[in-house]
């Protein structure tokens, strides 16, 4: 338990038994699964033993919807109820989506919180429940393979994703039934599947295209610590858009209109991705296109027409690469290795662009598709627990600046991006106005300085300020970003000590009444009993705190303890035991609350004493 | 916050308090530190270490950005030797490096209009962190004279230091801009 490994790092004092953790590469195009057995990790397959879920999800009237292969079956045939690239909506405004609009043949309306839902025929659905149903596909075949229940999961996001983005994926996990450990970048998940193999020190760029979006990452490695310098990227960029820049050549090419239904997109996209994969081992293929009217045209295209099309894609991505490098602070010279990560890596022209501009040749060992699920298992393993006396550690950064709304509609940075998480800033505000008792702050991400330019994450009022001539409250607002990238606002009145409420509305995010909702119907659906599963979850929950806080007392309860602390201590702990035998699992969150507040200091002292005893330590070694 | 991480940055990373700094240490000592408070460390704990972990982690990272980068720190420095630069309207008096700042602006102003606009704004942004680093000297062997106590001339460097930290970025902003046009 964590509890025990700062008290003795390498150490585990009871012996315990494996937790089942995977890691989990909720992709555009596809989806992976993979997990560490016997020290090895490697991506799960299915029944048929393909291991690439297609991250598609078929509604259909009165059943449930088919996932993966299935699905994309019905892609060309039933369009608008078959969601594909789902990834691309995550986290997105109805605005965006409209953006996006001529690029997918989706039915739009606008949901209550701004968050776009797909019109199908099994109802309006949310992108989040969606992706939900792929993480349930993904649980259900690990499950199986392990034989036995997920204690959590790590799910990988592009570097690049924002707050919204992240939130809309670990709340499409909370639909899944899934306790995410941690939401981990993609390409640090790809360094992570490497760097082991190799026990490698250096600067490592991470070139990641995948399906629909584009990452790259600077990372060093220093004795087992992997420290992510600068990441940039696009989150609408991939292999998706090089389809579509052949699919328009070959509309040019065969005389095909903009008045072209669905379905014919649907099949010019197929036939543009099967001439792009073709490619990567012939240098012309042959093309025949069914038209409306079941003709049919023929022509063929060659590797370099091909290169010429995705040309402007991959100038994109290198400008990207050399803004990164810059903000890592290292010059070209300096990387001692590239990783490519995604399929669309695999096409010749990119892998030769790739080699040309950091002037060496970049690693293409592991399966570019299975090389960030593998990662994330090897992440999941180590945050499960599973192997107390590994020393690896990631250190990841914020990818864009975090700011608030100025006079004017200008951006303020709060924290720059590429600060190391978890990050905390404070900032201080005042009333302008007499006996002023609320206030709008509006937070937002991005580079530009303009509001209208940036990402619009949540606006919060603070309210209850106590009434005052102007200028006279101190309100220290504090912008909190975890480690999984997320984040939190706290606001404080200074002088009265009053902790003002904070009304949270994530702009395009659910809320958490409409997850609740939404995870009450899944339920009803799988006609599983949400109390249930909620004791299941407190039970486990219980014996985690008790199991650690016992484990901690036995080691050095006397040393921090006073006796009347002790005896508090007991007593929560004796109260969470009884409520652990019982059925009532709001009982049982009591009690584990009560445990945590009665233990607050002494948990506190431990780590203190533990860094402590560090630095002493270390100030021996190092300066006498 | 826990007390003894409430001690100064420097005692942080038991390093001595002297804008001198030994970059290799820094860093192994913040790697050793992170390691043991990291929240990954904290993944199937309860909430409350988490939130700890959260805090003491955050805090760590701050302290090592500052140190890290010789502006904050010698502003850091000064701020520990009771100068605080933000609660005070401190304002340069030096007319001629202020002439010379214009002058760097104006220059910056005519890249685009060059031939060869990036080739051009790269040395000068070469210049301006020679600048930079020459002044981070002066600084250096400002402070390195007293333990405590502000040396005259101090917070004219770190103000100084800071024109050219401006200069630099926006210089870089401008690059980009012009990658992303020249394609």
């Amino acid at each position: 338990m964590a509890l025990l490994q700062i008290a003795e790092p390498g150490q585990s004092t009871a012996p315990h038994q494996h937790r089942l953790a995977a890691g989990i590469d909720l992709g555009t195009t596809n989806s992976l699964v993979a997990t560490v057995r016997s020290g090895v990790a490697d991506t799960l397959p299915d029944d048929a033993g393909r291991h690439l879920l297609p991250s598609v999800v078929q509604y259909r009237a009165g059943a449930e919807p088919r996932v993966g292969r299935e699905a994309l079956a019905g892609a060309v045939r039933d369009p608008l109820n078959t969601i594909a690239s789902v990834k691309r909506l995550m986290g997105r405004g109805v605005a965006d989506v409209k953006t996006l609009g001529d690029q997918l043949p989706y039915a739009f309306v606008a949901g209550d919180s701004g968050m776009p839902r797909l019109h199908t025929v099994a109802g309006d659905v949310s992108p989040v429940e969606v992706s939900a149903e792929i993480l349930k596909a993904l649980k259900a075949r690990a499950e199986a393979s392990l034989g036995g229940d997920l204690v959590g999961v790590v799910i990988t996001v592009p570097a690049y994703f924002d707050d919204a983005q992240r939130q809309a994926t670990k709340d499409a996990a909370t639909l899944a039934g899934l306790n995410v450990l941690r939401l981990l970048n993609e390409p640090t998940a790809a360094a992570v599947a490497y760097g082991l193999d190799r026990s490698a020190e250096g600067v490592i760029a991470v070139y990641d295209l995948g399906g629909g979006t584009f990452d790259i990452s600077i990372l060093r490695l220093q004795q087992g610590v992997f420290a992510v310098l600068a990441t940039g990227g696009d989150t609408a960029l991939g292999g998706d858009d090089m389809d579509r820049a052949v699919a328009r050549w070959i509309m040019e090419q065969a005389g095909i209109g903009e008045d072209a239904d669905h379905a014919q997109m649907r099949r010019l996209m197929r036939d543009a991705c099967a001439a792009k994969e073709a490619l990567t081992g012939a240098d012309l293929v042959p093309l025949d296109v069914e038209l409306m009217d079941g003709s049919h045209w023929q022509g063929e295209l060659s590797r370099a027409q091909f290169d010429a099309l995705v040309a402007p894609l991959l100038r994109k991505t290198l400008n990207t690469c050399r803004r990164t490098l810059r903000d890592s602070g290292v010059e070209i010279a300096d990387v001692s290795e590239v990783v490519m990560v995604g399929g669309s890596t695999r096409v010749p022209c990119v892998r030769a662009a790739v080699a040309d501009f950091f002037g060496r040749a970049p690693h293409v060992e592991i399966d570019p598709d299975r090389v960030v699920a593998v990662g994330a298992a090897i992440q999941a393993d180590i945050l499960a627990g599973n192997k107390p006396e590994d020393e690896m550690l990631l250190l990841d950064v914020i990818p864009l600046s975090l700011g608030i709304e100025t006079m004017g509609g200008l951006v303020e940075k709060i924290i720059p991006r590429n600060t190391t998480i978890p990050v905390a800033r404070a900032q201080e505000f005042t009333t302008f106005k007499d006996g002023q008792s609320a206030m709008a702050l509006h937070v937002v991400q991005g580079e530009r300085e303009l509001v209208s330019d940036c990402r619009s994450l949540a606006r919060f009022e603070l309210r209850g300020i106590p009434p005052m001539v102007a200028g006279a409250a101190r309100i220290r607002v504090t912008y909190q970003v975890d480690a999984d990238g997320m984040l939190s606002v706290t606001a404080r009145e200074q002088g009265s000590g009053v902790q003002s409420r904070i009304e949270v509305k994530p702009s395009y995010g659910l809320t958490d009444t409409e997850i609740e909702t939404m995870l009450k119907a899944s339920m009803d659906h799988a006609s599983e009993d949400m109390e249930a599963r909620r004791l299941r979850e407190q039970q486990v929950e219980a014996d985690r705190v008790l199991e650690a806080l016992q484990a901690a007392l036995v080691k050095d309860g006397e040393h921090f303890l006073e006796a009347a602390e002790r005896a508090a201590i007991d007593a929560a702990t004796q109260a969470l035991v009884a409520a652990r035998q019982g059925t009532d699992h709001r009982a049982i969150k009591r009690a584990i609350e009560a445990v945590e507040k009665a233990s607050a200091d002494y948990v506190e002292r431990r780590m203190n004493a533990n860094i402590q005893r560090m630095m002493a330590g270390h100030e021996v070694k190092d300066f006498e | 916050m826990p007390t003894d991480l409430s001690s100064n940055h420097f005692e942080l990373f038991g390093l001595p308090q002297a804008f001198e700094l030994d970059q290799g240490k820094l860093d192994a000592r913040y790697r050793e530190l992170q390691r043991q408070v990291h929240p990954d460390r904290f993944a199937s704990a309860g909430d409350q270490a988490r939130r700890i972990s959260m805090q003491q982690a955050a805090r760590l990272n701050e302290a090592y950005q500052v140190l890290k980068d010789p502006l904050r720190r010698g502003r850091y420095l000064l701020e520990l030797r009771g100068m605080d630069l933000d609660d005070q309207q401190q304002s340069l008096r030096d007319t001629e490096f202020l002439m010379e700042q214009m002058e760097l602006r104006e220059e910056l102003e005519l890249v685009a209009e060059a031939s060869d606009p990036l080739v051009v704004l790269a040395g000068f942004i070469d210049r301006v962190r020679a600048s930079f680093r020459a002044l981070q000297d002066e600084l250096a062997a400002c402070l390195a004279g007293s333990d405590s106590g502000v040396p005259d001339g101090a917070v004219a460097l770190v103000l100084k230091m800071q024109f050219y930290r401006k200069l630099e970025e926006e210089a870089e902003a401008l690059e980009m801009d012009l990658e992303e046009q020249l394609g």
